[in-house]
């Protein structure tokens, strides 16, 4: 039983633009895909339709066995399950770091304010940013303001974690500190789908790569296989640019 | 310019028979203080709550909530004053607007509804305004952590908005303090009007819009420290609204 199963998903921006094209892939439990491709090829609107933040008109997602495109399906409850980290980190920039991992756990898990600070220290830590819990998300580094952004979103121990572009936004030196936290996630054999233009992050410790192109899923292949005999033209050429450096 | 100037006339007694010319002004100042706080009560609930609603995804709502701030907003206040407290009440049921028209405070109460609805469409601008502000990604975060659209508001979105809004907001409500003096146009006997009285008794017409006008400002001094303070105080840390 996949993790994360996506079949045939279809998604329009107004009547006329198709951000997304029949795609179809799953994920297993503890398996980590990264998805690449050019920019607007709907790899951030994909990853977003996972956890309903972007509505779809076609097709059908499960998450650990709920349908989210069910209109049945709790939509809050279900995206509590799942961790999502955002390019832009978008900590809540009024809430000391304690209460940007708390709000969640005690709004809509109904934690206990100890428990909820408890498993958010212990999170920090994780990150190796104990030392700034009582910090506000503006007197951060963006990279500590990413590993804080990972930690808020484990703290509601989700069965897979989403990132999308998680290291964008970065300055180059701090891109390593944040993957090294992913990395780690992902040797704890969390279930995780990257979007990401890490070749390096996907190489080391992706399963699988999809590559995007247009709203299509161009291709969907082991890891090794991806880099070593990409099939189409698009992924060649796509990768051809990205590993040039 | 031959004016005969006595400040004096300020502590001459006042032909209303309750004290000095000055308490005379002093009575028109509570009265510009309670239609002022009580109208922007007003003014923030509704502005609030139509300003989120023109921000919400449900297109008829924003609709409608665009609608209450063209109708408050394009409609002068004077207008609006006089539908409240000549028309309105002769629209009723006959034994409602009787009460409506004995009401004891009559003035004042038709000043706080009509001056409250008219800046609340000004404050909804700005409550609209402040959240749209905000980074789209923020009410994602919040819904992506499985928070309900109420509780992203309540707890994500607002209260930085309010934070960005909040010198904005200073400028409505001092807006809020100077046009409770449009409502000496229907008898609430405020600073304004006080100080019209007091030119009326007395012919001192430069005394008493002199006094009028320095505790006018005296008040908004008071009003803009007071929002100063308020800033500093829910400040974030690292984080500068409105730069």
């Amino acid at each position: 039983m996949p993790m994360i199963s996506i079949r045939n998903v279809n998604k329009w921006y107004g009547t006329h633009f198709q951000a997304l094209k029949d795609c179809t892939t799953s994920v297993e439990p503890g398996e980590v895909v990264v998805v690449c491709g050019p920019s607007g090829s709907g790899k951030s609107t994909l990853i977003k339709t996972i956890n309903a933040l972007e509505p779809i008109q076609g097709g059908e997602i499960v998450v650990d066995r709920v349908e989210v495109t069910s209109p049945k399906t709790n939509l809050p409850k279900l995206r509590a399950r799942v961790g999502m980290v955002f390019q832009h980190f978008e900590l809540f920039p009024h809430l000391r770091i304690t209460d940007n991992l708390c709000l969640g756990q005690q709004k809509v898990l109904g934690r206990s304010r100890e428990e909820a600070m408890e498993k958010a220290m212990r999170l920090l830590d994780r990150v190796g940013l104990k030392d700034h819990a009582e910090k506000y998300p503006g007197q951060l580094s963006g990279g500590q303001q990413q590993r804080v952004a990972i930690a808020r979103a484990l703290v509601m121990d989700p069965v897979c974690m989403l990132f999308d572009e998680p290291t964008s936004a970065l300055d180059p030196e701090m891109i390593n500190e944040v993957l090294d936290v992913m990395v780690e996630l992902a040797k704890e054999g969390m279930t995780m789908m990257v979007v990401t233009h890490e070749m390096g992050f996907a190489r080391k410790v992706a399963h699988r790569v999809i590559f995007m192109d247009a709203g299509e899923i161009v291709e969907d292949a082991p890891t090794e296989d991806f880099f070593a005999h990409p099939r189409s033209e698009r992924a060649r050429l796509f990768l051809s640019k990205i590993l040039q450096h | 310019m031959d004016y005969h100037w006595n400040w004096a006339i300020l502590w001459a007694p006042s032909p209303d028979g309750n004290g000095t010319y000055f308490d005379m002004l002093m009575d028109g100042l509570k009265w510009t203080i309670a239609t002022s706080v009580c109208a922007w009560l007003v003014a923030l609930v509704f502005g609030s709550l139509v300003g989120v609603a023109r921000t919400l995804p449900f297109k008829w709502l924003a609709r409608l909530g665009d609608a209450y701030v063209e109708l408050f907003r394009n409609i002068p206040l004077l207008v609006q004053l006089f539908l409240w407290f000549f028309v309105i009440p002769e629209m009723l049921p006959h034994d409602w607007g009787t009460f409506v028209k004995q009401l004891r405070y009559g003035p004042f109460l038709t000043a706080v509804v009509g001056i409250g609805f008219y800046m609340s469409s000004r404050v909804a601008m700005q409550v609209s305004a402040g959240i749209n502000t905000l980074p789209r990604g923020q009410r994602m975060a919040g819904t992506a952590i499985g928070l309900t659209t109420a509780q992203t508001y309540r707890y994500i979105l607002l209260p930085m908005a309010y934070r960005i809004m909040l010198p904005p907001l200073t400028s409505e409500f001092l807006n809020t303090i100077k046009n409770s003096s449009v409502a000496l146009t229907i008898g609430l006997m405020e600073l304004t009007g006080s100080a019209r009285a007091m030119q009326e008794f007395s012919f001192q017409v430069f005394e008493a819009f002199t006094a009028a006008t320095v505790i006018y400002l005296l008040l908004n001094a008071v009003v803009t420290i007071g929002m100063r303070m308020l800033e500093r105080r829910v400040s974030v840390p690292g984080f500068n609204a409105g730069k």
